[in-house]
């Protein structure tokens, strides 16, 4: 069993009672930070970690963080908490059991930038969590880890949530950065980006909760330690949320670079009555549907190798589909998922999501004849490329690799 | 000047300011990049992906930074994965666009495909077909035929007012956002959005009443389909039926250029007709837009309570006559009054008519009186805006000062104007006796008592603070004063501190700086400079003249005591369109006829000569102002040169002179404007109107001394008894003005309250908004609804002008609550 | 008078502390969730407090509720039962669980039971795709996770629910727009 950076409160029980968090060494980091270290040192010290962006870009954090420009202020730090894409429950967890390492995260974050306020975007139906979250950000706040002039420096940082209200687009940053603006959840233009005009038109910083959550991990215990996880270009441990038809679905948290097999059958305990296992969609409904060969099944889940078979690690949400799921039902719940969630900004999104599901809604109910796969193959490839943003993009991949490899599933339903 | 660069778009090379947008620098060459979401005027948006093109860059070596070089020596260009948007990628430097390639083609037909499956197909009975660009993008661009199994067409409803102006079909929309983006960037009013998501993204609006702002119409200029139509226009017209005539909207002192679209109608027996109202391009004055007021409001000349035949009287009675008898009546008379003859008229008449009577009064040696409730004009001659000025160009550096008015509700593009010029950093400051849409975006708000406008300028001229210091040393300073709360004396005393700062700070004379007055019709600028005065006194100049010849004016609608002048007065001649309160007095009544039935030049605010043309003919039975006038003369034996327009103008041109040596070619001359829009296609700037017809002249200044600040009279500060209110006459866009009401079309945006009273003042009387009160003006009463507004002073009662309330200057006045008893209860 | 600032005012003035002065707009979605506590819905009257306070236009404040699926227009029953039947669940026998519920109170998804307190939703995904099938209840703007569920175990909680509280009465008025498309 390796060693835990993230689901830590499966070891350590209580762990989101400040005074736990605290007995386990919680906030020594902050405060080492804050009196001790310069921004600059945890910049440093998250670059050399390789820490890469769980979010689903994978981008790397500390060379994020080095955009933000030092001729225009004020900077903010926004956490992403929207966590919305079909398949994803992981960063819920952190933030209901281990969430003092998340803020102490998101705090460092914000050290490292300069800011000194950080918001926490959370997804509507997070509304107890939010609640919680503002008690613990009150608690930190009477104890000094949080506010004006902390531990006698001069610096003074504020946490504040913001709930969003449904609607998954939000966790794309801009979007998201438009909805805290309180205006519709609709992706900007870019450029510019958001380390230069984010937040309020400012520099801001927007990381996912689990990147945050192993900052303390690498400023207080350093790179190399970090690094003694995952692989060299993929460094660290990644929650894996295990879901659809295993018999164990939850939360794993493994290094990366760990195989799907390994995740699967031995975490997993398999597929329910022991099915034949069909595919899998390693980043949720935005993933496309790799046939589980065994060369599938020994793929080593990091960022470079997953991309090999055909789709990004993205969030790493892994939903296993087993032989008694036809890929067209399954095309179809991923079509109306995406037409559900366009914003309707741009053009071929929000048509074509919703003409897909016209034809998807043929071929499930029998009514479509076999040039409507073709049709639907066509439209999904129209759309690439010409969406304003990724999640157009995304609602093609199901659907060009489940006709691709699972056209069967499609036919059987076409008209008698 | 700012940096260029050149690139190539299919093979031809353009030089641009660095910034500029590719879609933008394509079209300087000629060639079309088709665009929905994208408008000039209007930030990019990204949204409708139609306007993806192949870009390529030139590769740069990563050590030297120097572009790496073909064989050839050529820089090696490097071309992304992905088509880009032409609308929001700025050019750059070696820059090589494709809009024309394979790849592109594809691209643009597929977005289009996308475009047409939620797209109902219903040219044939839009009001858009002809002037559509989906239709003409499409058929240039898009796939032969659609895919998209037409029974699974998304539905939506057909006929959704937004107000009683506008009209919304969901089905058309196509989601590109211009009419949003319009209200909130341009004229921030914000009052229509998006509604739910995705496919089901609609166009709603919440506010009370329904699209309230007063430049709606403008969103069915650049709505890119026929989603949004004007009730006035829908199913009116097929564009290709109707013809364009160019002309100048006359509601107020901006001076919009519009075109009129005109039909013949079989319904109203084969009569031209006018369809609708469009503005035409001048940067310079009103860009691409108009107001609301300029759009609907051409109905009156349809009125049936138009004039068509002279009135003579008889007895008591106004009685239909001839014109021969009319002219020769009213001719003994202008001979028997001689040098009493008062001739009062206002800047509703073209330059050549006012030419007219100023001869006339001339060789008569009577009086040429402007009725107006503004005075200046003479100062605004000699300090206003002079050759070469756009308030378009004013922007930091630049100081606008806007004194004793509402051009939100007085002159709305001059509102826009100015907030854009503040928007681009100029600094505004805003002296007004009450919050007005302006606030809003002003550097400097002052707030003065009513009745102290005078010494506060001079309080103001004096200043060595912040307005001080920005008006001297601005680069261009503009004087934008107004009427509210001043009679005649002050209004001229505001002028002539106004242009004696002006000349104080080096300002005078400059282009892009100058005094401007918030006139109340839309030449009086041009009367002013022809010779007309105000007159203070005019009730005893009335009732002391032998023949009062009365033009474009209703006095007596005005101001009770100008109604009795008339009736002391000798003898009355009036010219009107309508039967109004003075012309019931008229001994002889004469039909005239309207600004779109026939030609002439006006002078606007910003002394910009403009001309305009008939657009329809005009009823049988009228005659045109200054033929009229002539006639008379004639058969008085009065001569007077020119006969027609064109002569009258030439005359006009040789006698005074700050018209000497301008043209009608130099009125009528048209030069290339930016952003170059035109009509071709009609998917970049939409369908307003290309300048064809002349962006007009802006008239040298009149040479002469202004006086000093020391001269201007003091005039005695007011102070307002406690049992008494000052009820101040205000100007609203919307009143119940001749043209307004006759028009129809915004009976539901005319103020519904007559008076507008402080919070405080409503709680001293027991008042809520919307109950009813008199107001007692030494002996004389009116009656009206009041509204209450925190923006406004206490101890003041605001009177909206124009709506029977008979008050032209502020006065003190008592108010009284009928039935007390019932407001209680 | 804004009965909504009148109502909370400490809520509200929390609620804009969290922004810059010059940002009020962001108050916007927090202020929905507050007028939504207070009857499930977010009224025109609501609308139009919350634009005053937030110093916008009310269109701005409707397009916000129009786009986010938490935010309710209309009146709908007291407790919203939101069960998801995205992907990961529907592989979980959420459509089952879903369609069982259903045919318990007699209502289909979308519908609300006769006695104005159920409200029956399908959802997407709400990120607790190991515990399915799974509902969340909003209340007022109380949302509750309900993991695990079986169709019996649901009904029980809800009948539990139920006993405590009445039909509700709501005089608040539908907002006046013009209902459309084919939202699906
Ligand atoms: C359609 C879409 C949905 C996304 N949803 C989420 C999300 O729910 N949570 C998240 O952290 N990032 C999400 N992202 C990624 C964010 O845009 C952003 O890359 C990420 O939050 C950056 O944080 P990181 O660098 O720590 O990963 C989404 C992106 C897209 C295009
Ligand atoms: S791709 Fe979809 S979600 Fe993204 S901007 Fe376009 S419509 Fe909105
Ligand atoms: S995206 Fe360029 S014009 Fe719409």
């Amino acid at each position: 069993m390796s060693e835990l950076f993230l689901l830590r409160h499966r070891q350590i029980p209580g762990l989101n009672q400040l005074s736990t968090y605290l007995e386990s060494g919680g906030f020594e980091t902050w405060k080492k930070a804050v009196t001790s270290l310069a921004p600059e040192d945890l910049v440093n010290e998250v670059k050399a970690s390789g820490l890469r962006g769980r979010g689903g870009a994978g981008f790397p954090t500390g060379t994020k963080w080095s955009f933000l420009p030092n001729t225009i202020w004020p900077h903010y730090v926004v956490a992403n908490a929207d966590e919305s894409e079909p398949g994803t429950f992981k960063d819920r967890e952190i933030l209901e059991f281990n969430p003092f390492q998340f803020l102490e995260g998101l705090m460092l974050a914000s050290y490292a930038v300069r800011a000194h306020i950080a918001y926490v975007y959370l997804r509507g139906e997070f509304w107890q969590i939010a609640r919680k979250l503002d008690e613990r950000i009150a608690e930190l706040t009477s104890n000094g880890y949080l506010g004006e002039n902390l531990f006698g420096r001069d610096y003074s940082l504020r946490i504040y949530t913001h709930l969003g209200a449904g609607a998954y687009i939000c966790g794309e940053e801009t979007a998201l950065l438009e909805s805290l603006e309180g205006r519709l959840g609709q992706p900007r233009l870019r450029p510019p980006f958001p380390a230069v005009a984010g937040l309020f038109g400012l520099p801001t910083v927007i990381n996912n909760v689990e990147t945050l959550a192993n900052l303390p991990i690498i400023i207080g215990k350093g790179a190399a330690h970090f690094r003694t996880q995952g692989t060299e270009k993929s460094p660290g441990t990644k929650i894996f949320s295990l879901s659809g038809r295993v018999k164990k679905p939850g939360n794993y948290e493994l290094p990366l670079g760990t195989t799907f097999r390994e995740l699967i059958y031995k975490h997993g305990e398999g597929i329910i009555n022991d099915a034949r296992i069909k595919a899998i969609m390693p980043a949720g409904a935005s993933s496309a549907l790799i046939p589980a060969t065994e060369a599938a099944l020994d793929t080593p889940m990091d960022y470079e190798s997953v991309v090999e078979l055909g789709c990004a690690l993205g969030s790493a949400s892994v939903i296993i589909l087993d032989e008694t799921v036809s890929a067209s039902a399954l095309v179809s719940d991923t079509i109306h998922f995406f037409k559900h969630e366009s914003c309707g900004k741009c053009t071929p999104c929000r048509e074509g999501t919703f003409w897909m599901a016209r034809v998807i809604d043929r071929i499930e109910t029998g009514k479509a004849r076999e040039a409507d796969i073709d049709l639907l193959a066509g439209i999904a490839r129209q759309m690439q490329n010409k969406c304003l943003c990724a999640l157009g993009e995304f609602s093609t991949v199901s659907v060009l690799s489940a006709i691709e490899n699972y056209r069967a599933d499609f036919e059987a339903r076409l008209e008698k | 000047m700012e940096k260029q660069v050149t690139l190539k778009i299919d093979g031809r090379s353009v030089t641009v300011p660095d910034g500029t947008l590719i879609v933008d620098a394509a079209k300087q060459l000629g060639i079309v990049i088709p665009v929905f979401c994208y408008h000039p005027k209007l930030k990019p948006a990204g949204m409708c992906r139609v306007c993806l093109v192949d870009v390529g860059r030139p590769q740069l070596d990563r050590a030297s930074g120097k572009p790496v070089l073909n064989e050839d020596g050529t820089p090696k260009i490097t071309f992304g994965p992905k088509l880009e948007t032409a609308c929001t990628t700025p050019v750059s430097e070696g820059m090589v666009v494709w809009g024309a390639t394979e790849k592109v083609m594809e691209a643009r037909k597929e977005v289009l495909e996308f475009l047409l499956t939620s797209h109902p197909l219903d040219c044939p009975v839009c009001d858009k077909g002809g002037e559509c660009p989906l239709q003409n993008l499409t058929m240039r661009f898009g796939p032969s035929e659609s895919r998209f199994e037409f029974d699974e067409k998304y539905h939506n409803e057909k006929q959704v007012p937004l107000g009683e102006l506008i009209i919304l079909d969901r089905e058309r929309c196509i989601q590109c956002g211009r009419c949003v983006r319009f209200q909130e960037q341009v004229v921030d009013e914000p009052v229509i959005g998006f509604y739910e998501r995705g496919r089901a993204m609609e166009i709603v609006t919440y506010s009370e009443p329904g699209f309230d702002s007063i430049f709606s119409g403008n969103t069915t200029d650049i709505c890119p389909v026929g989603a949004l139509t004007t009730a006035d226009f829908r199913f009116g017209a097929r564009p290709w039926e109707m013809k364009a005539r160019a002309s100048i909207c006359t509601q107020c002192p901006v001076g919009c250029n519009i075109t009129y679209n005109v039909r013949r109608e079989a319904r109203k027996d084969g009569r031209t007709v006018i369809k609708r109202v469009m503005p035409r391009q001048n940067e310079e004055v009103n860009e691409i837009w108009i107001c609301d007021k300029g759009r609907f409001t051409y109905h009156y000349y349809e009125s049936p309570e138009r004039l068509t035949s002279p009135l003579i009287r008889r007895g008591d009675q106004l009685v239909k006559t001839s014109w021969d008898e009319a002219i020769e009546y009213a001719a003994q008379q202008v001979k028997a009054a001689g040098s009493k003859l008062a001739v009062v008229t206002s800047g509703r008449l073209s330059n050549e008519d006012l030419f007219t009577l100023k001869q006339l009064s001339e060789k008569t040696g009577g009086k040429a009186i402007l009725h107006s409730a503004i005075s200046g004009g003479d100062r605004v001659a000699m300090a206003g805006m002079t050759t070469g000025s756009d308030l378009g160009k004013l922007s930091k550096g630049s100081v606008i000062l806007v004194f004793a008015c509402d051009l939100h509700e007085e002159a709305p593009i001059w509102w826009l104007r100015v907030k854009q010029a503040a928007e681009r950093g100029a600094t505004l400051i805003v002296v007004n006796p009450r919050n007005t849409r302006l606030d809003k975006y002003a550097t400097h708000r002052l707030r003065y008592a009513y009745g102290s406008e005078v010494s506060t300028l001079r309080t103001l001229l004096a200043d060595t603070g912040d307005i001080g210091l920005a008006v001297n040393e601005a680069e261009n300073a503009v004087f934008i004063y107004g009427s509210e709360g001043i009679g005649l004396n002050a209004s001229a005393g505001a002028a002539d501190l106004l242009a004696a700062w002006l000349e104080r700070s080096g300002h005078r004379g400059k282009a892009n700086s100058g005094l401007i007055a918030a006139w109340q019709k839309g030449n009086d600028q041009g009367a002013w400079e022809i010779g007309f005065k105000t007159d203070e006194h005019l009730a005893e100049t009335i009732s002391a003249a032998m023949g009062v010849y009365i033009t474009a004016a209703d006095p007596a609608s005005e101001d009770p005591e100008l109604k009795i002048a008339l009736q002391r007065a000798g003898f009355v001649i009036v010219q009107d369109l309508f039967l109004t309160e003075t012309a019931k007095l008229a001994d002889v009544v004469l039909p005239v006829q309207a600004v779109m039935e026939r030609e002439g030049t006006v002078v606007s605010g910003e002394r910009r000569l403009q001309y305009y043309a008939p657009a329809i003919p005009a009823p049988a039975g009228t005659r045109v102002d200054h033929a009229i006038t002539s006639a008379i003369a004639e058969a008085a034996g009065i001569q007077l040169e020119g006969n027609n327009a064109g002569e009258l103008f030439a005359q006009l041109t040789r006698e005074i002179d700050v018209f000497k040596g301008i043209t009608l070619q130099d009125v009528q001359a048209v030069h290339e404007q930016t952003p170059s829009l035109g009509r071709s296609g009609m998917y970049y700037g939409g369908t307003s109107y290309e300048n064809l017809e002349g962006l007009g002249v802006i008239l040298p200044l009149k040479v002469g001394a202004l006086p000093t600040p020391a001269e201007v009279i003091e005039l005695e500060e007011l102070t307002i008894p406690e049992d008494r209110l000052l009820a101040v006459p205000v100007t609203r866009l919307y009143d119940r003005g001749g043209t307004v009401t006759a028009s129809g079309m915004l009976q539901q945006r005319i103020a519904r309250s007559l008076f507008s009273l402080h919070p405080a003042d409503a709680e001293r009387y027991q008042l809520k908004a919307g109950e009813r009160v008199v107001l007692n003006l030494d002996g004389r009463e009116i009656e009206g609804e009041v509204d209450v507004d925190s923006g406004q002073p206490q101890g003041v009662v605001l009177v909206t002008r124009s709506m029977g309330a008979l008050l032209t200057a502020p006065v003190l006045v008592k108010l009284s609550v009928p039935q007390r008893s019932a407001v209680n209860s | 008078m804004n009965q909504l600032l009148k109502k909370h005012p400490q809520e509200i003035e929390t609620i804009l502390a969290k922004y810059p002065p010059d940002q009020k707009r962001a108050s916007v979605m927090p202020l929905l969730h507050l007028a939504q506590q207070d009857n499930g819905f977010i009224s025109h009257e609501s609308m139009a407090e919350i634009a005053e306070i937030a110093g916008v236009e009310i269109t701005e404040v409707a397009s916000v509720v129009g786009f986010y699926t938490l935010f309710h227009a209309e009146p709908g029953g007291k407790i919203r039962i939101q069960v998801c039947t995205d992907i990961a669940c529907a592989l979980r026998g959420s459509r089952e669980y879903l369609e069982g519920l259903c045919t318990e109170l007699d209502i289909k998804p979308g519908g609300t039971t006769s006695d104005g307190l159920v409200t029956i939703e399908e959802v997407k995904c709400l990120a607790a795709c190991d515990r399915a099938p799974m509902f969340q209840s909003q209340m007022g703007d109380e949302i509750e996770y309900h993991e695990n569920q079986t169709v019996a175990r649901t009904m029980d909680w809800l009948r539990s629910m139920m006993a405590s509280m009445k039909p509700p009465v709501s005089d608040d008025p539908v907002m006046p727009r013009v209902e459309g498309g084919d939202h699906e």
